[in-house]
């Protein structure tokens, strides 16, 4: 026993043992200033190439042109692909532009992620506030509202299908309502509402979740203080849990913005991107022209992506400035 | 122990040399008509008859010979061999099986359609594949709901808009939701679009967007506009995103739906006599009454270490009993000359079936040149996703046809410039 002992403990202490020599080479190297840099490489070396070395390929098929995949088949074209995209009559009418999708598409972005962001968070910070209550079933209902959660994109988007079609589930309702059904799907106004209510029903429970996390991280003595104070809910709502919850709800927004900007499988496989290009967001134009269509045109692709990265660049660091210096306790 | 040592590595030995000499090869199809489920008696048949020799069939699905297998494909990478349907897209990543197969009865055989595999190669001779079956696109039309409305069924040489018209009066006078509907597919708008006189593709392969485009697109559009089509498949759908309501003609929720030979199996396991039903001669427009050839091959691909095995495995599926029983189980049409003019024996499909799919049949001499011309361009399926596309903003009045005409040239015109720059 004593034995095993002893070897288990030799055995663990070996790996420690083996690298110590290989520790002390490098800080003997680079000086002992210069060693957490050896720590960090390893995560490092993987956000370069997962990261950052995709964005320098994405660069490269961008400038090049060809159906052809492997670089050394492609010719350099330089900002063809950028003029391409950028080539219109009037920036204010996308109908003008010879690439008028991929501006139809980024309209549709800007005013689906503002639209959806704001429906996200409001309607997650209403759920967690009833789920915080003391109120009979709260565990059965936060299952609830997390379940949608776990179910894929594609399940999600057929399941809405199959309630919203011409005869789908709530136009039986509907008709058994003696009420008159609606071709939900097929009108350009009510398919981005449908569009912006299931994503905001997929996801919701996630950012509910974590948002009941932050409602439970505010001290109760808080709230008792303000009940001794005689404040009303709506006063200790904006005077308390809102500043509170600053610290969570900006970790919310910008999941939620990351998220509302990435949608792609739900809406591909609702409405494919219509009626007509009512629905198409940027990332099925770039998903569309580089790899569902024939040929597919990975240096249009690549240009439409850098450029949606531009544009969330300048989100990213709008929204670091917000946050940057403030800090709640 | 010595000796268990010699026996030991002499049967080492000739493991490692039977493995060395195994082949094997891999089949993409998917489970649809001639695929890895009709063809797996053949398979396994081969199999048995080559020692030493495996195909070896893998399902994968529609979707993933469409949009994965390119990509693998252009990577150097995928299947020894597939059934694929765009047969002039992938013509550079095929093998030249001639070595390997009996190229005169292939030419034979399948003439016309291997051309379709060669690609922008006019002259070449190359056998790239066989043919498995072809498909015709048309018309399902719900004759109990004729009946029932006491409306003639129009006959053979009828037009378009007399199909349309006598649709409406049957949806009408039976209150039947919709009187036509046709998939939201380039290739089904095609053959609308050849019969009133569009050429889609010159003889040099140029995109040609033209009047007779014109006129099919606003008819189109005006039937979306007017009711007689419904919105749910052109309107609501956006991008080149392929939709198909065929559920509704087996639902008897439409008059005239505008499909496929694919589907015709469907109607005996789902309609069976629930009500009386015919596939029709392809309406006719001002051109033609063409309908749009399709249909499938099994190709080998270049970067195959096993060339010879997947010629072999295609020149065994193309004897004519293997074909004829790989044709009978999908219930498709053949793509073998003879087997077109000798009739095959569908003993799975129902009478009413067997009608049907001679209907199919009689329409392939009827095809437009132009409908021939534009399944074999290798930028077909540029051309069907803009005609998609565009059709279906022309109708939610995001674009006037004009704009629409204008935008699908500028869409193909750039996918081809995207592929061929140099």
């Amino acid at each position: 026993m004593r034995a095993a002992a002893i070897f288990s403990r030799a055995l663990a202490a070996l790996p420690a043992r083996a690298i110590e020599p290989v520790m002390r080479g490098a800080q003997n190297i680079l000086g002992i200033k210069r060693m957490p840099w050896v720590f960090l490489f390893p995560n490092l070396a993987a956000v370069l190439f997962f990261s950052l070395l995709p964005v320098f390929i994405n660069i490269f098929y961008s400038a090049t042109g060809s159906d052809r995949l492997y670089p050394a088949d492609r010719p350099y074209v330089g900002a063809a692909n950028y003029e391409t995209l950028f080539e219109c009559g009037s920036y204010l009418d996308p109908s003008t532009c010879s690439r008028d999708l991929f501006w139809r598409a980024l309209g549709n972005t800007l005013i689906f992620v503002p639209v959806q962001v704001a429906a996200m968070i409001g309607i997650a910070l209403f759920t967690a506030i009833c789920l915080n209550r003391d109120i009979r079933g709260r565990g059965f209902f936060r299952g609830i509202f997390f379940f949608p959660v776990m179910l894929s994109p594609v399940v999600v988007a057929l399941t809405w299908q199959w309630i919203l079609q011409r005869n789908g589930a709530l136009n039986g309702l509907l008709t058994a309502l003696g009420l008159t059904p609606v071709n939900w799907l097929v009108f350009p106004n009510s398919a981005f509402f449908w569009s912006v209510f299931v994503t905001v029903w997929a996801h919701m429970g996630f950012f509910t979740i974590i948002l009941l996390a932050g409602l439970q991280s505010i001290p109760r003595d808080v709230y008792e203080a303000a009940k001794m104070d005689a404040a009303n809910p709506w006063r200790v709502f904006t005077r308390i849990t809102l500043p509170m919850l600053k610290p969570t709800l900006l970790v919310v927004f910008i999941l939620c913005v990351i998220r509302s900007v990435q949608t792609f499988d739900e809406l591909y496989v609702l409405t494919g991107g219509g009626p007509g290009s009512a629905t198409i967001l940027i990332v099925q134009y770039i998903y569309e022209i580089g790899f569902a269509i024939q040929p597919r045109n990975f240096g249009l692709a690549a240009a439409a992506s850098l450029l949606l990265g531009a544009v969330l660049l300048v989100f990213t660091l709008i929204q670091l400035r917000l946050a940057r210096g403030k800090s709640y306790d | 122990m010595k000796l268990t040592a010699i026996l030991s590595s002499t049967a080492f030995g000739l493991v490692m040399t039977a493995t060395a000499h195994a082949q094997e090869v891999t089949i993409y199809c998917d489970d649809i008509g001639f695929g890895c489920k009709t063809m797996a008696p053949v398979a396994e048949r081969f199999n048995e008859e080559h020692p030493g020799k495996t195909v070896k069939l893998e399902t994968v699905s529609y979707q993933t010979v469409v949009e994965a297998l390119p990509v693998q494909l252009e990577s150097g990478e995928g299947p020894d061999a597939a059934i694929i349907t765009d047969l002039g897209g992938l013509s550079r990543y095929y093998v030249d099986l001639t070595p390997y197969v009996d190229a005169a009865n292939f030419e034979k055989e399948f003439g016309q359609t291997l051309q379709w595999l060669r690609g922008t190669d006019g002259k070449s001779k190359a056998i790239n594949g066989m043919p498995t079956s072809l498909t015709v696109n048309g018309a399902y039309v719900n004759l109990t709901l004729f009946e029932q409305a006491g409306v003639p069924v129009p006959e053979e040489g009828a037009t378009w808009d007399e199909w349309a018209e006598a649709a409406r009066k049957v949806a009408e006078a039976t209150n039947t939701e919709f009187p036509m509907e046709m998939d939201r597919s380039g290739h089904r708008f095609a053959s609308f679009a050849i019969s009133h006189g569009a050429e889609l593709v010159d003889e040099e392969g140029n995109p040609v967007v033209d009047d007779g485009l014109h006129a099919a697109i606003d008819k189109f559009v005006e039937w979306h506009k007017n009711g007689t089509m419904p919105l749910d498949l052109w309107g609501a759908v956006g991008g080149s995103t392929h939709r198909e309501l065929f559920e509704d003609f087996l639902n008897a929720n439409v008059v005239f739906y505008f499909g496929g030979s694919w589907t015709l199996s469907r109607m005996d396991t789902e309609v069976g006599d629930l009500f009386e039903w015919a596939v029709v001669d392809t309406p006719c427009g001002p051109s033609s009454c063409t309908a749009m050839p399709g249909g499938g091959a099994l190709v080998g691909f270049k970067h195959t270490p096993n060339p010879e095995l997947v010629g072999e495995y295609i020149d065994y599926v193309a004897q004519p009993e293997n074909y004829k029983e790989i044709i009978a189980a999908a219930v498709e049409i053949p793509a073998a000359t003879s087997l077109i003019e000798e009739g095959v024996d569908y003993p799975t499909a129902s009478e009413r079936t067997q009608v049907a799919l001679r209907t199919f049949m009689d329409q392939i001499p009827k095809m437009a040149p132009a409908a021939y011309r534009f399944q074999g361009w290798r930028y077909q399926r540029a051309m069907m996703n803009a005609l998609t596309t565009r059709i279906s903003q022309v109708i939610n009045d995001e674009l006037t046809a004009e704009a629409a005409l204008e935008r699908i040239r500028q869409d193909v015109e750039l996918a081809i410039q995207a592929a061929e720059a140099k």
